[in-house]
């Protein structure tokens, strides 16, 4: 038994490696497979016109046939596949919540976010320059012959192909700031399960018009920029004045090559997500030990990788609601010995998840209550140790470091506050460094930034940059409720099909801990509710790639608690009464016995 | 070739003045197998049955001379014709209900006959206790709970024209309410004493194009709620908690108008303004169609276990039955199989009654359907004629079995008072000593009408939401002598 525990670490991580490279490369390559059709559309819209639409037709045809056609879109596809690789590299299912306004800056600022807007810009002027190809016309070569004064032919500078090149520069790099502010990095999983086809299919029109949307916008920007910014001096036709960039054409030309290179990029993402978050059936016990690492008892227990944790978490939920024949498994006995070994590691998974939430938001309350002063940082740095990154995963232990975010500057407007205090993420990231200290130190109050605060009044207060909102930490705080709310779900599931199935009581032994740890955590959820902002919702953001999931995600584990504890009180009914629990906790039970909760 | 001649004995004895019994043969095919016979079934559900039960007596015989390349081809084509029909639905659902305003279509598609001058427009039991929630022509809703002296009051601006209410599952606060405009979820702790609960206390869900909303059903799990509006092609799929909707879309039909959610979690039926129908299992969230031949499904309901779904069809006189099975437990891709086609279970056309105050004529278009958490009583809110003084909308009620087959007989009528009609019923989810059927009249007085009996066997229910604990097994002495009841109000 040793032996296998000391041996399967790698092999472990090596196989979930492989079968989420696997994921990531099937929707890589659907990517590519999709990308004639879109293209050969954007060649279609790109130069189709209303008054020779025949000859237009032609013109697209002998086109795609051609050899610059071709070389264009094998770039594009080498693009795909970078955009999906940095997809699977920077891609989390614990969203990176940024307390404050300088937090976010800090991860703007980040070099791994630097290297990411940096691959993005390079992309993008790829995408731009098959588009110029594509387009073709007065955008398709960098350089144009023109006369000097003396007669002699010259090279110039063509500015209608270089405004295209740095518009994809732009528009690359303005959507991977975008990823940041809107989590588009965050792998959400959907409450109502779907084949990945349909999810596919249900989101597509979503993707066409937030590409859209978004295209638009970051053209609109780019204008504004390129009409401060762009003075060349080698040029033809100078572009840089008003009459030159309210050329429509150009204007046109623009947004649908930003529309072409965000929908192709957004597509990428989009079935990135379908792929990863798809179910995946563990098996609840295998026959042969060698399998044993593979089955959903170790997987469950297993801190690394967060996704597969996850998945296991998912399968758990939805086993113990449809699949009567896995319960069964879930409840059974080992053989030889007669122990429900399933069962155990199963709950006491659960149950130490739950119990990890229910102490991370006494914890919380109670700093808010003392003031922030006490143990807070301590809290935070005890569970940093346990983190640990991967090649593979690059943000594996958010789970851990979020807390630490949180505690660490729960008052707000405290001068004194520690130094690194109000960035979210890594604290022992190459940032937090003296530029960091000089960024968080406490400001100066005459300082420029701050110039608008005019009166002793209001500069006792903490300025709004620094200041973070309830709210935001308390999304914080439940960043990674997801897991739990499915803990929940597949514990209460399993109690409640207990009554009739489980045929030798195993589950009825785990019955009061199970009970006393949700009614504990009702308790903590039920006060951290009461604190200011907490119970406020966030404003929905419609139109966006981003997933704003995790913003709800703390109604969605106080629903599931509820209803959770309501499912156990309605099956076991007044069973429940022979159970030991505390008086507080009996006094709780009651209420959800009477539906008064 | 593989068919499965099993013979169900459908009694349908409409009471002493008809008495009527027959019997059909029911033919379950399995759904591989590639006979003619099956395949017909497969495009056109009720077709087959609804030939069989009134021109032909024997359905096998018609099953063997038709040549295949024959039925197969025209099979191809009619699915071809039925396909395109159901397009121009779903392309153009306004073109389908576009004469009428929001509030007539609410009235068309609504469970209530004559929605829109009734004085009590839904009504709702609480699942697991004594309450119930009373929806009003003022657009107000009154929860009424007889262990609380207050009776909250909801108003919202954006609560008109509320076509449905459904409390949440497991859950003791939340209500649904379907409204014109959008979804409304009210949280009513039943501890507090006011009596005008702020609108703050409800989370407003909308998507675009998505009203007036018809109908919605919560998951017997209480997770999900699922809303239609005839106007939308996609039916919602809401998390509450995180205000969140998936819309679920298919071609075809175009609208959906009425949602009922199996007692057991597993399916959901969905009717459309065109002459089909869809059964969605709630895994995947994959569908089966279900194209009627005459009209649109009105009602529906699901017997407790899940298993069969009793339906009506606009312009029929009659209550189809579908079954579904459970396939071997583990088996991921899908959870269930049902039939090929639905069984006519019961007919009733009108037939003439004499009673103490005359001639009155019982039958015809069926408005709803109830069956109790029991499985064993099935109300059925036939329309009637307003215009007729003959023709009473009336309550008949139905004793039911599901084991070991599948029994319909005749119970009895419920009948208001003179001159008031029958608008609405639902059973008790958990009455103890058998049924308890609650009708709304149009005078506006509500009325809880107690069937007595002990129930035949303890219903299980599996994964719903429901407590699978034990029936009281002991009957109050007083009922011991009883035998079936069935109150007359009159």
């Amino acid at each position: 038994e040793t032996r296998t525990t000391f041996n399967r670490g790698p092999q472990r991580s090596f196989e979930c490696m492989w079968r989420d490279m696997g994921n990531a490369v099937a929707s890589i390559a659907w990517a590519v497979l999709l990308l004639p059709p879109i293209t050969a559309v954007f060649v279609i819209i790109s130069r189709f016109s209303l008054l020779h639409p025949i000859q237009a037709v032609s013109e697209c045809l002998s086109f795609l046939t051609s050899a610059s056609a071709i070389f264009s879109f094998i770039l594009l596809c080498g693009v795909i596949i970078m955009v999906g690789f940095l997809n699977l590299e920077y891609y989390t299912v614990i969203p990176t919540i940024a307390c404050s306004k300088i937090a976010l800056l800090g991860q703007l600022l980040h070099p791994r976010q630097f290297v990411n807007s940096l691959g993005h810009c390079i992309m993008g002027i790829i995408v731009a320059w098959c588009c110029a190809i594509t387009v073709g016309g007065r955008y398709e070569t960098i350089a144009d012959p023109c006369a000097q004064g003396d007669g002699s032919p010259q090279m110039c500078l063509n500015e209608y192909h270089l405004i295209l090149l740095l518009a994809g520069a732009f528009v690359g790099f303005s959507h991977s700031l975008l990823g940041v502010i809107y989590n588009m990095n965050y792998v959400s999983f959907h409450t109502v399960q779907q084949y990945k086809y349909l999810r596919f299919k249900g989101s597509l029109s979503l993707v066409l018009k937030c590409s859209a949307t978004q295209a638009l916008y970051s053209v609109r920007n780019y204008i504004v920029v390129y009409f401060f910014l762009g003075k060349w001096s080698l040029s033809v036709h100078p572009l840089d004045s008003i009459a030159g960039l309210l050329d429509l054409s150009l204007l046109y030309h623009l947004w649908i090559s930003a529309s072409f290179l965000l929908f192709t990029w957004h597509l990428t993402l989009l079935l990135f997500r379908v792929f990863v978050t798809e179910v995946y059936s563990f098996p609840v016990q295998s026959s042969f030990t060698e399998d044993a690492h593979q089955c959903l008892p170790t997987v469950l227990t297993d801190k690394q990788p967060m996704i597969l944790k996850f998945l296991a978490l998912l399968d758990l939920a939805l086993l113990s609601q449809h699949s009567p024949s896995r319960r069964s498994e879930v409840f059974s006995l080992s053989q030889p010995g007669g122990h429900p070994h399933n069962w155990n590691a199963i709950s006491k998974e659960c149950l130490s998840l739950l119990a990890d939430l229910t102490q991370r938001l006494i914890a919380y309350h109670d700093t808010v209550a003392t003031n922030g002063r006490a143990k807070s940082l301590s809290t935070g740095s005890e569970r940093k140790t346990s983190s640990e990154s991967s090649g593979m995963f690059p943000r594996p232990t958010l789970l851990m470091k979020t807390p630490a975010s949180v505690f660490a500057r729960s008052i707000v407007g405290c001068p004194q506050s520690p130094l690194t205090a109000p960035f979210t993420p890594d604290l022992d990231s190459p940032f937090a460094s003296p530029a960091l200290r000089r960024l968080t130190a406490p400001m100066d109050q005459c300082s420029p930034w701050f110039g608008t605060v005019q009166s002793p009044h209001i500069m006792r207060r903490v300025p709004k940059l620094w200041s973070t909102s309830t709210g935001e930490k308390s999304q914080a705080l439940f960043a990674d409720s997801q897991a739990h709310i499915w803990a929940l779900e597949g514990l209460s599931y399993l109690v409640q099909s207990s009554f009739s199935e489980d045929q030798f009581g195993v589950v009825q032994t785990a019955l009061p801990s199970i009970l006393s740890c949700m009614l504990g955590l009702q308790e903590a959820v039920d006060r951290h509710f009461k604190l200011p902002h907490a119970s406020s919702k966030p404003v929905r953001s419609a139109s966006s790639m981003g997933d704003s999931t995790h913003k709800t995600l703390r109604f969605a584990l106080r629903a599931t608690l509820k209803t959770s504890i309501y499912r156990i009180t309605t099956t076991f009914g007044n069973h429940l009464n022979a159970v030991k629990m505390s008086a507080e906790h009996r006094k709780r039970l009651q209420q959800f016995l009477e539906y008064k909760e | 070739m593989q068919l499965y001649p099993v013979v169900t004995q459908i009694t349908a004895i409409w009471t002493n003045f008809l008495f009527h019994t027959f019997t059909t043969y029911s033919t379950i095919c399995t759904r591989d197998s590639n006979t003619v016979y099956c395949h017909i079934n497969l495009l056109s559900c009720s077709y087959i049955y609804q030939l069989m039960s009134f021109y032909i007596n024997s359905p096998l015989s018609c099953a063997v001379v038709v040549p295949k390349w024959l039925s197969v081809s025209s099979g191809c084509t009619l699915a071809l014709l039925r396909w395109f029909s159901s397009f121009h639905g779903s392309l153009f659902p306004h073109l389908t209900v576009s004469c009428m305003s929001s509030e007539d279509m609410l009235a068309e598609f609504s469970q209530v006959l004559n929605w829109s001058d009734c004085v009590v427009r839904a009504f709702a039991w609480h699942p697991h206790t004594d309450k119930f929630a009373v929806a009003l022509l003022d657009d107000s809703i009154k929860i009424y709970n007889p262990k609380s002296a207050t009776t909250p009051t909801l108003k919202h601006r954006l609560q008109r024209s509320v076509a449905a209410v459904q409390w949440k599952p497991l859950c003791a606060t939340a209500l649904a309410v379907a409204c014109q405009n959008c979804l409304l979820v009210w949280h009513v702790d039943p501890c507090s004493l006011s009596t005008r609960p702020s609108s703050g206390c409800a989370q407003v869900l909308s998507h675009p194009g998505h009203s007036p909303i018809t109908s919605i059903a919560w998951s017997p799990s209480g997770s999900l709620l699922v809303s239609a509006s005839p106007m939308d092609t996609a039916m919602m799929v809401w998390d509450v908690a995180s205000e969140s909707g998936v819309p679920l879309q298919r071609v075809g039909g175009g609208g959906v108008t009425f949602l009922s959610w199996s007692p057991d979690g597993s399916h959901v039926l969905a009717s459309t303004p065109s002459a089909l129908f869809r059964v969605w299992e709630t895994r995947m969230w994959t569908c089966e169609r279900w194209p009627c031949v005459k009209g649109r499904c009105q009602s529906g309901c699901w017997s407790p276990d899940g298993s069969r779904l009793l339906f009506t069809v606009q312009g029929e006189t009659v209550i189809y039955a579908l079954t579904f099975t459970d396939t071997p437990a583990g088996v991921p891709t899908c959870t269930s199989k049902g039939s090929q086609a639905a069984a006519v279970v019961a007919d009733l056309s009108e037939t003439t009654f004499n009673t103490p105050d005359g001639d009155i004529i019982v039958g015809g278009e069926i408005q709803s359907l109830a069956w109790d958490p029991t499985g064993e009583r099935l109300a059925v809110l036939l329309k009637g004629d307003p215009q007729a003084a003959d023709r009473p909308a009336i309550i008949a009620v139905f004793k039911t079995r599901t084991n070991p087959i599948f029994e319909l007989l005749p119970c009895g009528f419920v009948q208001g008072e003179p001159g008031t009609e029958p608008r609405l019923m639902q059973f008790h989810p958990n009455f103890q000593h058998g049924a308890l059927l609650t009708v709304c009249w149009s005078s506006g007085r509500i009325t809880h009408m107690p069937f007595y009996f002990l129930s035949a066997g303890v219903p299980h229910f599996g994964l719903s939401g429901s407590p699978s604990l034990p029936r009281p097994q002991e009957r109050p002495a007083d009922f011991a002598k009883q035998s079936l009841f069935t109150e007359l109000m009159s």
